[in-house]
């Protein structure tokens, strides 16, 4: 187990790494620099400029600075503002990282929930109920759910607020858009997991045990059964940083990928290569605590580790 | 697609329904715009004096701000919807299945440290290095469009198709070509590649939708379809910021969009359960019989 995370977390690293080369070189390669705007500027400012961020140098010596500094934990300032990349993250990830986690819990509470529900009342009319309108959700993008909900939450009935951040209310919408696109996506998983795990033995074992149907569904098949669903989960991540893009333009959230956005537009390359390392290395992470999971719910998992 | 498998397909209600409703709306999409030509409704003509205007008899889906129908819009966004998705489907289609087979096929180191790519792609924000890449090169052409999101979205075709090809690769038929001196090739494009054509088409199939979405998505951000040409993104994105004023600008083309995914989705699955109803049933011949069934 102890190499198996070991391995895991060095293949996590190198990988963090070259994502950081790949988005180094990309920005490099692009057409246009940072400093490319249609104001004069003398010969000699210009020079200044590139002189302090290195920019005249061959590119392998650019190259090492900046893996040099990544791997001190530097991520370097913005070539547009006068703000470190680290402290961008630290000013606009929570709130992001609170509105991604509270769209995941949306997602996982009510989409396993409505996926057990389907698979415990297996081809009936609620299970057929459940599965059409879960991909009814999957079917709506959440650029067309969001300004819906706005229109009829906040403006028609006025209960919610419509945009920006005061308080935990305002968050509410923004979270069932982002949460909503997953949703079906979940449900559908639990469902087909729990499907395939109702018929195994010690499934069978704990019927004939004389556990309780919901009990049996709740408990001892839900635990291996939602198995899909965890391996879902470093998609879903991926698949929730671009949706926050979409939920932070549509709420007015001054989250991260709103200054992700603004700064890939703006050509800031230190800033635009922090959040992308950021974005990596929070991916990572994940897909390596999901592999952990594996074997926390299934024991069947845990010898089959290598 | 085997007769068996077609039969069940029609007699899944929702998904020929579906069928129906998608070339319905994409026969719309192609043709309408030249009905309405000839009807004397012009796309393109401003009329500031109209404005916008709710839906009526003459516009159906109302108009814009500038006054142009917003069904023909709407039709013609979905032209280039639906020709990005495809375009788009073809590419991750072509990829996929070549990466998955050659992985498969070339089998040992080779195919692991292929599916290690895979692996770490799969838990990857691959929208976001597309969005870095249309930004940085300030590229808006759309064939940059179709080729980029092509070449994230093969990922699960590989793993479909490698699969497909590990399992057939065993079986005799196999065999008995590389007997008879068939090249590696042959055997993978003429005898392996087709018989894991079921699974790969019910992937294509649900692809459409999510490429839609993601071309949408981007125009959204404005990063996809750009101004003279509108796609159904771009139409959404337009009303998204007038909610308020004129909802039918949101509405008709969110929901055109939203019909168009959805009959797409039931069509995919209905595929899938027609073909994995063949699969399915051979799976209980040989197990035994579960009694019980809910």
């Amino acid at each position: 187990m102890i190499r198996f995370l070991v391995g895991r977390l060095l293949a996590s690293v190198a990988i963090v790494f070259a994502v950081a080369t790949a988005s180094f070189l990309l920005l490099h390669a692009a057409p246009g620099g940072p400093f490319d705007t249609d104001e004069r500027r003398s010969p000699a400012v210009a020079r200044a400029m590139e002189d302090r961020y290195g920019l005249h140098q061959p590119l392998w010596q650019q190259y090492g600075r900046a893996m040099a500094q990544l791997a001190r934990g530097d991520l370097g300032a913005s070539m547009k503002h006068d703000v470190s990349v680290a402290r961008l993250i630290a000013e606009h990830g929570p709130i992001s990282a609170l509105l991604g986690a509270l769209a995941l819990a949306v997602a996982l509470v009510i989409g396993a929930t409505l996926g057990a529900i389907a698979a415990w009342r297996r081809n009936t009319w609620i299970d057929a109920l459940v599965m059409a309108g879960a991909l009814i959700g999957v079917s709506i993008p959440a650029f067309v759910l969001g300004p819906l909900l706005i229109a009829a939450f906040a403006l028609d009935l006025g209960w919610l607020p419509p945009a920006r951040v005061d308080g935990a209310r305002s968050l509410i919408l923004p979270a069932i858009t982002l949460g909503g696109v997953y949703l079906g996506t979940i449900a559908r998983l639990t469902r087909g997991g729990l499907i395939d795990v109702l018929d195994q033995d010690f499934v069978r074992t704990a019927r004939a045990k004389g556990v309780p149907e919901r009990r049996v569904v709740g408990r001892h098949a839900l635990r291996v059964g939602i198995t899909p669903v965890v391996t879902y989960l470093g998609p879903a991540t991926a698949a929730l940083i671009s949706g926050s893009f979409v939920v932070e333009k549509i709420f007015q959230i001054p989250g991260l990928g709103t200054y992700f956005l603004t700064s890939v537009t703006e050509r800031d390359y230190p800033v635009v290569t922090g959040v992308f390392v950021c974005y990596a290395a929070l991916l990572v992470v994940l897909n390596l605590a999901v592999d952990v999971a594996y074997g926390i719910l299934d024991p069947r998992m845990r010898e089959g580790l290598p | 697609m085997t007769a068996g498998a077609w039969a069940r397909w029609r007699g899944n209600r929702m998904a020929v329904v579906s069928g129906a409703v998608f070339v319905v709306v994409a026969a719309a999409c192609f043709v309408g715009p030249a009905i309405a030509a000839a009807l004397g409704i012009d796309a393109t003509a401003i009329d500031t004096e109209l404005g916008a205007s709710p839906p009526g008899a003459a516009h159906w889906l109302g108009t814009d701000t500038l006054g142009r129908d917003l069904l023909v819009r709407v039709m013609i966004g979905g032209r280039i919807a639906i020709l990005i998705a495809a375009g788009t489907t073809a590419i991750a289609v072509a990829i996929g299945v070549s990466y998955g087979a050659i992985a498969a096929y070339a089998g040992g180191a080779v195919d692991g440290a292929m599916m290690r790519v895979v692996d770490a792609l799969y838990g990857f924000p691959t929208l976001v290095l597309v969005m870095v890449v249309m930004a940085v090169t300030g590229t808006r052409s759309l064939f940059a469009l179709f080729a980029l999101i092509g070449a994230i979205s093969w990922l699960t075709m590989a793993r479909i198709t490698r699969g497909q090809v590990l399992a057939l690769r065993r079986r005799e038929f196999v065999d008995a070509a590389r007997a008879l001196g068939a090249s590696p090739a042959r055997i993978l494009t003429r005898h392996v590649l087709p018989n894991a054509a079921g699974p790969v088409i019910v992937y294509a199939t649900l692809a459409l939708p999510q490429v839609m979405v993601t071309e949408a998505l981007l125009s959204f951000l404005g990063l996809g379809v750009q101004a003279p040409l509108a796609s159904w993104g771009t139409l959404v994105t337009e009303g998204s910021t007038q909610i308020v004023v004129y909802p039918w600008l949101l509405v008709g083309p969110g929901l055109v969009m939203a019909v168009a995914i959805l009959s797409l989705n039931f069509i995919g699955d209905g595929i899938r359960d027609a073909l994995a109803g063949t699969e399915r049933g051979r799976h209980r011949a040989i197990r035994a019989p579960q009694g019980r069934s809910r």
